[in-house]
This record gives structure tokens, sequence and C-alpha cells, in this order.
């Protein structure tokens, strides 16, 4: 083959695969308890409006603040707790006026399924026999303040320091019980669900606040009606419906 | 500052070990391979090879899974001594020495491969024993090519992240080294407080790997 007739070969093969690159891009950041959740909404979204494809990116709420205040290009926020949003809304990352609250949620202390200890309150966590509990680093992980919140109502924030494994996300305390490396750990009621084989339900925490989950979508996306189209999905009955079979409650 | 400090201690008590424990495997077993002639060597050196290659998180998946609470070994081990290896610094320590053991293997086989088999021979012929000749011919003639490779491996121990995390978790003070207190600083948005951690690491690192490189075979340590 001739030199030119290969170039104008591979020039029009580049322009074949950029042809293809013709859908919509979101990117969904979202706490990690809603991996579950997510990925159906995500796919019966697709299904739905096939020009769009959903990028979704799991993690704690903390942490993918800091991914987005450093830069990285998110379409849509859903974060496990109002503070991390607030500090979106303070960072200017988000709109104040484009938040809102799309879930409840409990939480839950869980123990190994074969755990042979019975624990009933919060108290029971200073027993001897409990030696490690799983609770998320509270300075990023939603889940971990709300477990400071309870522990410090119930005066034993400080007694559960030397007990504590700091987890970087509520999905890893799951895995830590789960693979019954820790005695106990703190984790949502819809975690708990996801692995009803390996874990199981001691109690749930008694919490003076709610935990609401916002989601919104970002002050940077350049896909903003893509961006509020997929969050009226998210509040609609069909979205709703999804989240309620993973054990999610009602704004 | 203080935590940093914490932090720093942490990494060179864990960072200590795991080089001790590399030292002593990588060295014995790069003479055994660079003198013993059998079958198969070659393969045994690449699967020797391999914690160097695999990506540090498949490592750590490993380690969880054989030393794991729920795992023979890891129940023996909490049977018999009462150690649970999971996040405690010496489960660190493991998944460093791991991840470093090729470091000092290879630099060990490379460095005992290079000394003149003549002078050992000179040795028999005047009646040492193997052990002597071991240490007393052998290893100060390639103890350069050996710190090299510890060397390295200390500044790789120290920098361990990845099965270090899966293993040990991060408890601070007692498993959240300083690779694993920038992540956790960089996720909370505590930047002041990572660019300080990765300040004293650059300049532990730097400095080591100036070390390593004054150490090399073949090179002159002094120009003049």
């Amino acid at each position: 083959m001739s030199i030119v007739s290969r170039q104008l070969l591979v020039s029009l093969g580049f322009m074949a695969l950029s042809c293809s690159v013709a859908a919509a891009e979101l990117t969904v950041s979202a706490a990690a308890s809603l991996t579950n959740a997510f990925k159906d909404i995500a796919q019966q979204y697709e299904a739905r409006y096939p020009q769009t494809k959903v990028l979704l990116n799991f993690g704690a709420s903390g942490a993918l603040l800091q991914q987005m205040a450093k830069g990285a290009p998110v379409d849509v926020f859903a974060s496990a707790d109002q503070e991390t949003m607030d500090r979106a809304v303070k960072e200017k990352l988000v709109a104040s006026g484009d938040r809102r609250d799309f879930v409840r949620n409990s939480l839950v202390l869980i123990v190994p399924t074969d755990s042979k200890r019975t624990m009933t309150k919060l108290e029971d966590l200073n027993r001897p026999d409990v030696q490690k509990v799983a609770i998320g680093v509270p300075a990023s992980v939603p889940v971990g303040r709300y477990t400071q919140q309870a522990l410090e109502a119930a005066n034993l924030w400080t007694a559960m320091q030397p007990k504590t494994v700091n987890t970087q996300n509520v999905r890893q305390s799951l895995d830590y019980v789960a693979r019954g490396e820790v005695d106990a750990g703190f984790v949502y009621g819809t975690d708990a669900a996801v692995m009803k084989d390996k874990v199981r339900v001691a109690f749930t925490v008694p919490l003076k606040a709610v935990i609401s989950y916002p989601i919104a979508k970002t002050a940077s996306t350049a896909n903003a009606q893509e961006a509020a189209r997929f969050i009226d999905y998210v509040m609609s009955a069909d979205g709703q419906a999804v989240l309620a079979r993973y054990g999610f409650l009602k704004p | 500052m203080d935590a940093t400090w914490t932090a720093l201690l942490l990494s060179l008590k864990v960072a200590g070990s795991a080089t001790a424990i590399s030292l002593v495997t990588g060295v014995a077993l790069g003479f055994l391979l660079a003198r013993a002639r059998f079958p198969g060597r070659e393969l045994l050196d690449t699967v020797m090879t391999l914690p160097m290659v695999l990506p540090p998180t498949v490592l750590g998946y490993y380690l969880l899974v054989l030393l794991g609470s729920r795992s023979g070994f890891g129940r023996w081990l909490s049977e018999t001594f009462g150690i649970r290896l999971i996040f405690t610094w010496q489960g660190a320590a493991i998944a460093a020495a791991v991840v470093t053991f090729p470091l000092v293997f290879k630099s060990a086989r490379a460095a005992f491969e290079t000394v003149d088999a003549q002078l050992e021979q000179a040795a028999r012929v005047l009646g040492t024993s193997e052990l002597a000749i071991f240490f007393r011919v052998t290893l100060p003639l390639a103890w350069r090519g050996i710190m090299a490779g510890v060397l390295l491996a200390f500044a790789r121990a120290l920098g361990e992240f990845g099965a270090t995390l899966m293993v040990a978790g991060s408890i601070p003070g007692k498993t959240q080294t300083l690779s694993v207190a920038v992540y956790e600083a960089v996720q909370a948005g505590q930047d002041e407080l990572a660019n300080m951690l990765v300040l004293v690491t650059s300049a532990v690192c730097i400095v080591l790997l100036l070390s390593a490189g004054r150490l090399a075979p073949g090179r002159i340590a002094h120009q003049s």
C-alpha cells in the first residue's frame, strides 16, 4: 500500500472513532453506601435515555468532595450527610439552591454472623471481649461522624478510641466485619442488608440527628440539563422504588 | 507536628523491621541461587521476583486471605500464640517485607555472582570452613551490592501503601504510617498536614537514595 493511501486510511479511521463519541456522559460522584442502588438506577436511566452514559464514582463523601475541590469534572454529587454538602456549598462547588434531600438511612451496629456475642446497647462495646470496632474516619466519612455523635451522646467516644479501627469508607467497615477481622462495626442499615449472609445487625444505634442524604448538580458541570434530569429521575417514583428496594427510607 | 512525628517513627519502625526480614531472607536465597545449580532455578527466581511487579493491592489481598482471622494459618497463630497480625504494625511489617524482598534478593544474587570464585577456592584450599568462607570472603566482597539493595528496600518499605492499608488498616499511633497518613489527610482536606508529611517522606527518601547510589558496585565513592 502506498504511503499516501495508508495515511488516508489512518485518518479515516480516527475520524470514524471520534464520530462514535456523540453520546452525552454524566459523571456522578456518590457516597459509598449508594453503590448498589445507584448502579441499578444508572442502568435504568441509560435504558430510558440511550444517548446518555452514566459514569459512577463511589467513595467516602469527604473524599469525593476533595476530588471535586481539586478540579475533578463531576456533574452530580450525592452525599451521605448534610455536612459534606454544606462544605461543598461553602467552597462554591454546589449552588445552595440546587440541593435536594432524596433518602434517609439508619445507623446500625453489625457483628459477623458467626459471632457469639450478644449486644443490645452501645455500653456493651465497653466489655473486655470486644477488642476491635470498625468506625469510619470522622474527618472524611459521614458514617464516622454519625457514630461519633452517637458515642459522644452516650459518653463512650473516648473509651472507644483504643478499640477503634479507622476505615476510609463505610463499605470498608462492612468488609472488615464480614471477614471477621473486627468484632463489630458501625454501618448504615442499607449496607448491612447488602451482606446479609456474612453480617447481622446487633441493634439500631439511637441517634438524635436524622441521617438525610442530599443530592445536587455541581456548579462546574458542563451538562446542567442532563444533570438536572438525572436528579429528577432519582427523585421520581422509579428512582425512589430502587432506593426503597435496598432499604433506604423516604426523604 | 505531633501526628507527623508519630507517623514518621512508626514508618521507620515498620520499614526497619521489614528490611531486617528481607535482608536475612534475601541474602540467604540470593546466595543459594547464585551458587547452586538445579533445574527450575530461573523459575524460582521469577516467582521470588513476583512481589516486585504485582500490584500492592493484589499482595495485600493475598496476605489478608492467608493471614486473616478466618484463614487456617491466621487461626493457628491466634490460637497457639495469641498473635493477630491484621491491624498490627507487625502485619504492616510483614506486608512491607513481602514487597521489598525481591529488591534485596535480586541485588544480593547479582552481588554474589560477581564475587570471583577463585578467591573462594583459594580459601577452601587453605582449609577454611564453608561458613567462614561465606562470612570472611564472600560477604565482604558482595556487601556493597547487598547494601545498595537493602537501602532501596528500606526506601520502598517506607513508601509502602497498598498492601499496608489492606493488612494493617489505618490506626493512628499503631499502623498509620506516613504514606497512609498522607492519604487520609488529603481525603479529609487537611492540606497543611499532607504537605508536612509529604515533605518529611521526600526528604528521608532522597537521603536514602543518595546513600544507595554511592554504594552501588563499581562506583568510585570519592572522585578526587
